[in-house]
């Protein structure tokens, strides 16, 4: 059987490593959506905060011996620690000015990140392997899924799922986005607004860090890897919507999929196609597929 | 006063005038080195900042000056960006005088630098850039292809394979001229052999998450062997998607070229029984040891056959300043052309007309952890590949200066 000349079976393979790969952009880009929909702020930094919770599991294990569940929970609280520690800190400073010293501030923070790391692991990186648990591979019948790709789709799905209910559905997500619309009103109610802004952005760190986790026995844990994702993950979020949860989402993992199905037609596009598609939604929908003009 | 002023400007003058006879042959008041590579991208643990340490060694050790005039190193990170590249190279021979230049890692920039540096007629010794483009169809009378270049790395690693019996090959390849270079090459050598490519697919270079897909479309061909035709952080990538998705179960990974340090990232784990071909190896001899250890000190990490190429080309240009007393680009061509070399790189290379650095190929396979005895000790030698075989012949030139 073909699909545009192409065997079923390839198209239906590609389909599967698109939806991997798209849930994984579709967590990466969730915790950037939740930064700039509620605290207002381009955080170039998720790139290496993803690449600092890949470095911590590696570091868990190599420094401390702990292993990969345990670097799962330690890893993104980390990074979430991290965050909090660039929210008060420096970031706090900025939300009264224009976006752009926010942008300058992230930009800086994740040169030196990377620079930091790079000057100690070389940019060859270091090798993480996935658990004994996850390793081996299923036989699908049309292609062969590695397990841990199947277990990387079902964490990501679950955490995207949990966070979009918390935030849109329970009383501390009302909060936060009240927050973000009108501080003082909030404020005046009695609740610590600042504290919710800080917690929010670890939060959205902390999902990067999650990530960096995930990614960490897939692919090189190298001081470039959230560079080279960075970029791609912003492209995600500015098709779905800037502040949106759920075109972060939805965006993410149809995108997967379309890099995957470009890379059987036409490899070599692979890296624009998303690109593409953005510059047809920005002149389509300037606000985004699910976002709303501000 | 008047007189006073005048015999100072005299004295000035007839300085000046002696100085510049003294030195007439070496221009400027320095010989200055420019290096030109990947230092902070996926190709920066190739040579990079490594490849930096090792020049600078090759500088003290042959004692800072030449004759009097001091040496000094230009170099910066062209972030795989041939515009850039092109950009600090033009700065460096209009506006610093550049007497010579190393490239670095990238083939596209490589051969940008050499057609800038034969129109300023100084010499460039390409030594990580691989392409045997170089030295065949953009040859030029002031390039020197030092190290390796991608027929030698195919015919070594892609001629042991096949004789293994590798003989169907899928190639997933670099989209630029080193990659498609290198799928040419090995691709040849397969075919003359008698083998067959059943398919190959092209990466973005940098693109790392999206090896999933191309593996699988690699496993789907049903080949033998999976041709690795890219370098670096791409490399390491595509390696570990492979293992993952148990590839090097049904077929044979084949890294046609490779460096230490991408062998030291993946782990013998993932690496073991690979072929590679290369030209240096930091636990060949005495004389490589001593060195490594040396670089070691300074980098921390054991160097890459690059590095001691880029260590090796500069005592070569040097040795060849020093002897004509002069940095003239074509009379140093003539003098490197007609000398042998002897040192830590090799004990007998020679640079033929077409500018390739003829010198022996080592074959070499990644040990087994359990072979594995200390630090850094990965590979065995397989076969020393003399180098009228690992290089293309005359007859097989492309290149317009050698015929």
């Amino acid at each position: 059987m073909e699909i545009f000349g192409y065997p079923a079976q390839a198209v239906l393979s590609q389909l599967v490593i698109g939806l991997v790969n798209g849930s994984f952009y579709a967590m990466l880009s969730l915790g950037l959506a939740i930064i700039f929909g509620l605290l207002n702020v381009i955080n170039l930094s998720h790139g290496a905060l993803y690449m600092l919770g890949a470095f911590a599991t590696w570091m868990g294990l190599d420094y401390l011996g702990l292993s990969y569940w345990a670097m799962l929970i330690l890893a993104p609280l980390i990074v979430g620690l991290i965050g909090v520690v660039i929210e008060k800190t420096m970031l706090r400073w900025l939300y009264k000015l224009d976006h752009l010293y926010g942008l300058l501030l992230m930009i800086g923070l994740a040169s030196f990140l990377e620079g930091l790391l790079q000057s100690f692991y070389g940019a060859s990186g270091v090798s993480y392997s996935a658990p004994d648990a996850l390793n081996g591979a299923a036989d699908l019948g049309f292609m062969v899924l590695p397990v841990y790709q199947a277990w990387v789709v079902a964490v990501s799905l679950v955490v995207c799922f949990a966070t979009w209910y918390a935030i849109e559905r329970t009383r501390l997500g009302s909060y936060l986005r009240a927050g973000t619309e009108n501080p003082r009103l909030v404020e005046a109610f009695g609740i610590n607004v600042p504290r919710l802004i800080t917690l929010t952005y670890a939060f959205g760190v902390g999902l990067a860090g999650l990530a960096g986790v995930l990614a960490a026995p897939t692919v090189q844990v190298s001081p470039q890897m959230g560079s080279n994702l960075i970029v791609v993950v912003f492209a995600v979020v500015v098709i779905g919507g800037l502040s949106s949860i759920v075109g972060a989402i939805v965006t993410g993992l149809v995108l997967g999929v379309a890099e995957a199905l470009v890379s059987l037609f036409y490899p070599q596009a692979s890296a624009t196609v998303v690109f593409v598609i953005m510059a047809i939604v920005l002149v389509l929908r300037p606000a985004g597929l699910f976002g709303k003009e501000r | 006063m008047r007189f006073g002023a005048f015999c100072c400007a005299a004295i000035t003058v007839l300085s000046a005038g002696w100085s510049i006879q003294a030195s007439a042959q070496i221009s400027g008041d320095a010989v200055k080195i420019g290096f030109l590579t990947d230092i902070s991208g996926t190709y920066a643990d190739n040579d990079g900042q490594g490849g930096v340490e090792a020049i600078k060694m090759a500088i003290a050790d042959f004692g800072g000056t030449v004759n009097g005039k001091k040496i000094e190193l230009l170099y910066a990170d062209h972030l795989n960006k041939v515009d850039v590249a092109n950009n600090k190279a033009h700065e460096w021979f209009d506006q610093d005088g550049l007497d010579m230049m190393i490239g670095g890692a990238n083939s596209s920039v490589g051969l940008a630098l050499a057609k800038l540096s034969a129109e300023k007629k100084k010499p460039f010794m390409a030594v990580t850039a691989a392409t045997a483009r170089l030295t065949n169809e953009d040859c030029t009378p002031y390039t020197v292809a030092y190290a390796y270049d991608t027929i030698s790395v195919s015919r070594g690693t892609g001629g042991a394979i096949v004789d293994q019996g590798g003989k169907t090959w899928f190639f997933i390849t670099a989209d630029y001229a080193f990659g498609t270079s290198l799928q040419d090459e090995t691709a040849k050598v397969v075919q003359a052999k008698g083998g067959k490519v059943l398919g190959s697919v092209r990466h973005p270079v940098g693109a790392s998450p999206n090896f999933s897909s191309l593996v699988l479309q690699a496993q789907a061909s049903k080949a033998q062997i999976l041709g690795l035709a890219t370098s670096g952080g791409d490399l390491i990538n595509a390696v570990k998607t492979a293992n993952q998705f148990g590839v090097n179960k049904t077929m044979h990974l084949a890294a046609i070229l490779t460096h230490i340090t991408e062998i030291n990232s993946l782990g013998l784990n993932l690496t073991q029984g690979m072929y590679l071909t290369d030209s240096w190896y930091w636990d060949q001899d005495d004389e490589s040891r001593a060195w490594s250890k040396r670089f070691f000190a300074i980098v921390h990490r054991m160097p890459t056959a690059m590095q001691a190429a880029d260590y090796s080309a500069t005592l070569t240009y040097l040795k060849a300043v020093k002897a004509l007393d002069s940095d003239d680009g074509d009379k140093v061509m003539a003098y490197m052309k007609t000398h042998p070399i002897d040192d830590l790189f090799t004990k007998h290379g020679t640079i033929r007309p077409d500018g390739r650095m003829v010198h022996d190929m080592y074959l070499r396979q990644v040990k087994t952890p359990a072979e594995s005895k200390y630090p850094w000790d990965y590979y065995k030698t397989i076969r020393t590949i003399p180098g009228d075989q690992a290089f293309n012949t005359k007859a097989e030139s492309q290149c317009k200066l050698w015929k």
